[in-house]
């Protein structure tokens, strides 16, 4: 399962599409909406995607991290308004041993906050801004193929 | 001159109003020289796509292509 779309994404079919019997490993990851940055309150998020082109990225980036950690990886981003708490991206990996699961987890999450093409804003209660994601800037990152 | 679709997104889209247009592109001018001229000054560091490729600033566009302009993304 691989999809950007617009609405609730359903945690437990992400988990579902990396299910195996030898997997001994299942990794979910949720990105949720944050009730603050840098202090200030932020109320909900919005985000935007080049539509035609968010899938096949995301799907690209899922089966580079499979093929190079030998795992099953799914995942899902929403577009539009997204309340906090609620997810906003949700990444599942089984694998057959927990090291290549986090690694590859890790890994696809960065490459998705590095190259999908989605936008996100923080709407707070006098305004909004769109906020860029900075570099993961942590030498312990596992390797994007 | 050739007739290009232009897309933008975000903080873009919302200055310009609009999310796709046609646009008719100077003799010349590349997709750099295109963003500065739609979004001036043209500060906000973009990527450009052209039909849905990555490109460097300096690319022609031709006649009917799409002409992508993307600020730094906010995924996750």
């Amino acid at each position: 399962m691989r999809a950007v779309i617009d609405g609730p994404i359903d945690v437990a079919a992400v988990r579902a599409a990396v299910s195996d019997p030898g997997f001994g490993a299942i990794l979910v990851f949720e990105g949720v909406g944050r009730d603050h940055f840098e202090g200030r309150p932020v109320r909900a998020l919005e985000y935007e995607a080049f539509p035609e082109l968010a899938g096949p990225v995301l799907a690209a980036l899922a089966d580079r991290v499979e093929a190079r950690y030998g795992v099953r990886a799914a995942a899902v981003h929403r577009t539009g308004r997204v309340e906090v708490g609620e997810p906003s991206l949700v990444i599942a990996v089984g694998a057959a041993h927990r090291p290549a699961a986090f690694d590859a987890c890790r890994a696809l999450l960065e490459a998705l906050k590095a190259e999908l093409p989605v936008w996100k804003k923080e709407i707070y209660d006098d305004g909004s801004a769109w906020k860029a994601n900075a570099p993961a800037g942590d030498a312990g990152t596992p390797e994007v193929p | 001159m050739p007739n290009v679709t232009i897309r933008c997104f975000a903080a873009l889209r919302e200055r310009a109003g609009r999310s796709t247009w046609d646009e008719v592109a100077a003799e010349g001018e590349s997709v750099g020289a295109l963003y500065r001229r739609l979004f001036p000054p043209g500060d906000l560091p973009v990527a450009y796509l052209v039909n849905r490729v990555t490109v460097p600033a300096a690319t022609l566009p031709s006649a009917g292509d799409e002409v992508a302009f993307l600020p730094p993304v906010g995924g996750g």
